[in-house]
C-alpha cells in the first residue's frame, strides 16, 4: 500500500493498461468472428455457426485450438529470432493503443478526474508513427529467421511494401497536422469541434478528403490487408512470412494484424472523424441516452431471436448474451455513467464502422499484382499525397501572403 | 531510487549491451538488430531527458527507416556468417589497458566537468516539454534556415548521384 501511495500515477497507469489489455484481447478475438461472419454473409454463406449460438464461442474454440496445437520450430531456423519475431509483432501492435484517447481529456470516475488514455504524450502522433515504423521488423525477422524460401520472399515483399506505403501514410496526415497545428491527439480532436452551417461537424475529413483517401489506402497496405495482402498470398507464397509458424506463435501474428487494423482505424477516427466528438449538435441533450437505448433495443431483438430461432443450448447461450446487453444498456442509462460513456461510445462506433469497411473491402476486391502495388504506391499515391500537402499549406499561408505581400 | 533513475540504468545497460553485441555477433542480421536495440534505447534516454520530439524522430528515422534498409539488403543478399581473421597479437596487451584507461578518464572527466555535473543533475528532471517541438522548428526554420536548406540540397544531390550510379547502362 505504501508503494501505491508513493506512485499514484504509476498505479493508475497500470490499472488502465490492465483494463485496455483485457478489452483489447476480447476485441481481437471477436474481430475475427465479425470478419468471418460479415464475409460469409456477403458471399451468401452462414459463417461460424455451430460453436455457440451464431458461432459466438468460435473465437474461444480457436484460442483453445491454437494453444494445443504442436508448436514446431524448423531445425534450420535461427531459434532466438524465430521466437522473438511474433512477440515483437504483437507487443508493438498493442503498445500503439496506449496512445489512443478513448474519451474527453477529463472524465469523472467515482468523482475522480481521469483521462481515458494510458499516455497523453505531447507528440502522440509521432510516437505512434515511431512504434509502427518498428513494426516492420516483426515480419522481416519472421521471414528471415525461418530460414526457408517462401517465408523469406514473403518477408521481403512485406518489408518493401511497408516501407513504400509508410511514406504516403505519413505524408497524407501532414495536411491535418497543418490545419490543427499540433501533434497531440487531444488538441487534434479539439480542433474539430463545432459545425459548418450549424449541422455538419467540422471534421477534418471534409477539407482533407484527398488526405483521408490517401491515408486509408496506405493504411490498408501498411497493415497487409486485402487487396494489398501480397505478403501472405497463399497461391504464390504458401502463406508468406508465417509459413513456418504454427500453434500460438501463428496466433500472435494473427492478433498483431488485427491489432494493427484497430490502431489504424483509431488513428483515422482521431485525425479525420473527430475522435470521441459526437456528430450530433451539443444542444441535443437527449443524445446521452443513445448508447443505453441502442443496447436495450439490441437486447429486445436478441430476445426475439432467442425465442424464435434458437433451441437447446443455443437458447441458453443467447439468453445470457441478451441479459448482458440489456444489463449494460440499463447501466449506461444511469445518470452517473451516461456522461462517462459518451466519448468512448462515439469513438468506438466510428472505429467499428471503419473496421467494417476494412472487412467489406477484403470481401469485394481482388488482390493486386506486386508490380501494380509498387507502381501504384510510388507513382500515384505518393504524388497525390504530396500535392495535397502543397495545396493545404498554400491555402493556410494564402491570407498571410495577401496581407504582407 | 526513483522510477526514472531505474529506467535510465535499464536503457543505458541495454544500449551498451546492444553496442557490444553489434561488434561480437557473427551473423550480419544479428549485428543489424543489435544496432536497432542501441538506437531505440538511446531514444528512450532522450525521452527521460524530456526531449519527446527528438526521441520520436530518432526511432522513425534511424530505427524505422535507415535500419530497415540495412536489414532489407542483408536479407536480399543473404549474406553469410562473418569470417574471423586471427586476432591482432597487440590487442590483449595494448588494446585492453588503453580501453580501461579511456573509460576511467571519461568517467573522471564526466564527474568533474561542468557539462558532466549538469547532465548528472538533469537526469530524471525533465525539462519543459510542451514548447520543445515549436522551439525546435523555430530554430530550424528561422535561425538556422540556410544551413538547413543547404543540407537538404546536399542530400538531394546525394540521392540523384545514387540514382545515376545505380541506373543500368543504356
Amino acid at each position: 500500500m505504501e508503494f501505491v501511495a508513493q506512485h499514484p500515477v504509476l498505479v493508475v497507469s497500470l490499472v488502465k493498461i490492465a483494463v485496455l489489455l483485457g478489452v483489447l484481447m476480447t476485441a481481437l478475438a471477436y474481430l475475427s468472428w465479425f470478419e468471418r461472419k460479415v464475409i460469409a454473409h456477403i458471399q451468401s454463406r452462414w459463417g461460424p455457426y455451430y460453436v455457440g449460438a451464431h458461432g459466438l464461442l468460435q473465437p474461444l474454440a480457436d484460442g483453445v485450438k491454437f494453444l494445443f496445437k504442436e508448436d514446431l520450430t524448423p531445425p534450420a531456423a535461427d531459434r532466438f529470432l524465430y521466437i522473438l519475431a511474433p512477440f515483437l509483432a504483437l507487443s508493438l501492435a498493442m503498445t500503439t493503443l496506449a496512445l489512443i484517447p478513448f474519451g474527453p481529456s477529463t472524465v469523472y470516475i467515482f468523482g475522480q478526474p481521469t483521462q481515458l488514455v494510458v499516455a497523453n504524450v505531447d507528440v502522440g502522433l509521432l510516437f505512434l508513427f515511431a512504434i509502427t515504423s518498428i513494426g516492420v521488423y516483426g515480419i522481416a525477422i519472421a521471414g528471415w529467421s525461418s530460414n526457408s524460401k517462401y517465408p523469406l520472399l514473403g518477408g521481403l515483399r512485406s518489408s518493401a511494401q511497408m516501407i513504400s506505403y509508410e511514406v504516403s501514410l505519413t505524408l497524407s496526415v501532414v495536411g491535418v497536422l497543418l490545419l490543427a497545428g499540433s501533434f497531440n491527439f487531444n488538441e487534434l480532436i479539439a480542433h474539430q469541434q463545432g459545425y459548418y452551417l450549424h449541422f455538419i461537424p467540422r471534421w477534418h475529413v471534409f477539407p482533407q478528403i484527398v488526405g483521408f483517401l490517401c491515408y486509408f489506402v496506405a493504411a490498408i497496405a501498411e497493415t497487409n490487408r486485402a487487396p494489398f495482402d501480397l505478403p501472405e498470398g497463399e497461391t504464390e507464397l504458401v502463406g508468406g512470412f508465417h509459413t513456418e509458424y504454427s500453434s500460438f506463435k501463428f496466433a500472435m501474428f494473427f492478433m498483431a494484424e488485427y491489432g494493427n487494423m484497430i490502431t489504424v482505424s483509431c488513428l483515422a477516427t482521431i485525425l479525420f472523424f473527430g475522435g470521441w466528438l459526437s456528430p450530433l449538435p451539443d444542444s441535443w441533450t437527449w443524445q446521452q441516452y443513445i448508447p443505453g437505448v441502442g443496447l436495450l433495443l439490441t437486447a429486445v431483438y436478441l430476445a426475439y431471436d432467442t425465442v424464435r430461432n434458437m433451441s437447446g443450448i443455443g437458447r441458453i447461450q443467447l439468453t445470457v448474451v441478451t441479459l448482458l446487453a440489456g444489463g449494460i444498456g440499463l447501466l449506461c442509462l444511469l445518470p452517473a455513467v451516461a456522461p462517462v460513456i459518451q466519448g468512448p461510445f462515439w469513438f468506438l462506433g466510428k472505429v467499428f464502422l471503419i473496421l467494417f469497411f476494412y472487412v467489406w473491402t477484403r470481401s469485394t476486391l481482388p488482390r493486386m499484382r506486386y508490380d501494380q502495388l509498387m507502381s501504384f504506391g510510388w507513382k500515384l499515391l505518393l504524388p497525390v499525397s504530396l500535392l495535397n500537402l502543397v495545396v493545404t499549406s498554400l491555402v493556410i499561408v494564402w491570407p498571410y501572403l495577401v496581407k504582407h505581400g | 531510487m526513483s522510477v526514472p533513475f531505474i529506467l535510465f540504468f535499464l536503457f543505458a545497460l541495454a544500449s551498451v549491451a546492444g553496442a557490444i553485441m553489434l561488434i561480437v555477433a557473427r551473423e550480419p542480421i544479428h549485428s543489424a538488430l543489435s544496432l536497432i536495440l542501441v538506437m531505440v534505447s538511446l531514444a528512450a534516454l532522450y525521452l527521460l531527458l524530456g526531449a519527446e520530439f527528438i526521441a520520436a524522430v530518432q526511432v522513425i528515422v534511424y530505427a524505422g527507416a535507415i535500419m530497415v534498409l540495412f536489414v532489407f539488403v542483408i536479407m536480399l543478399l543473404n549474406a553469410g556468417v562473418e569470417q574471423r581473421t586471427n586476432l591482432s597479437k597487440m590487442a590483449p596487451y595494448a588494446g585492453l589497458p588503453l580501453a580501461v584507461v579511456l573509460l576511467f578518464g571519461l568517467a573522471h572527466w564526466m564527474a568533474h566537468s561542468a557539462i558532466g555535473t549538469t547532465v548528472a543533475n538533469g537526469v530524471g528532471a525533465p525539462t519543459q516539454t510542451a514548447a520543445s517541438t515549436r522551439l525546435l522548428s523555430e530554430m530550424l526554420f528561422r535561425k538556422y534556415l540556410f544551413p538547413f536548406e543547404a543540407t537538404s540540397i546536399l542530400i538531394l544531390i546525394a540521392i540523384l548521384g545514387a540514382l545515376v550510379l545505380a541506373r543500368k547502362p543504356e
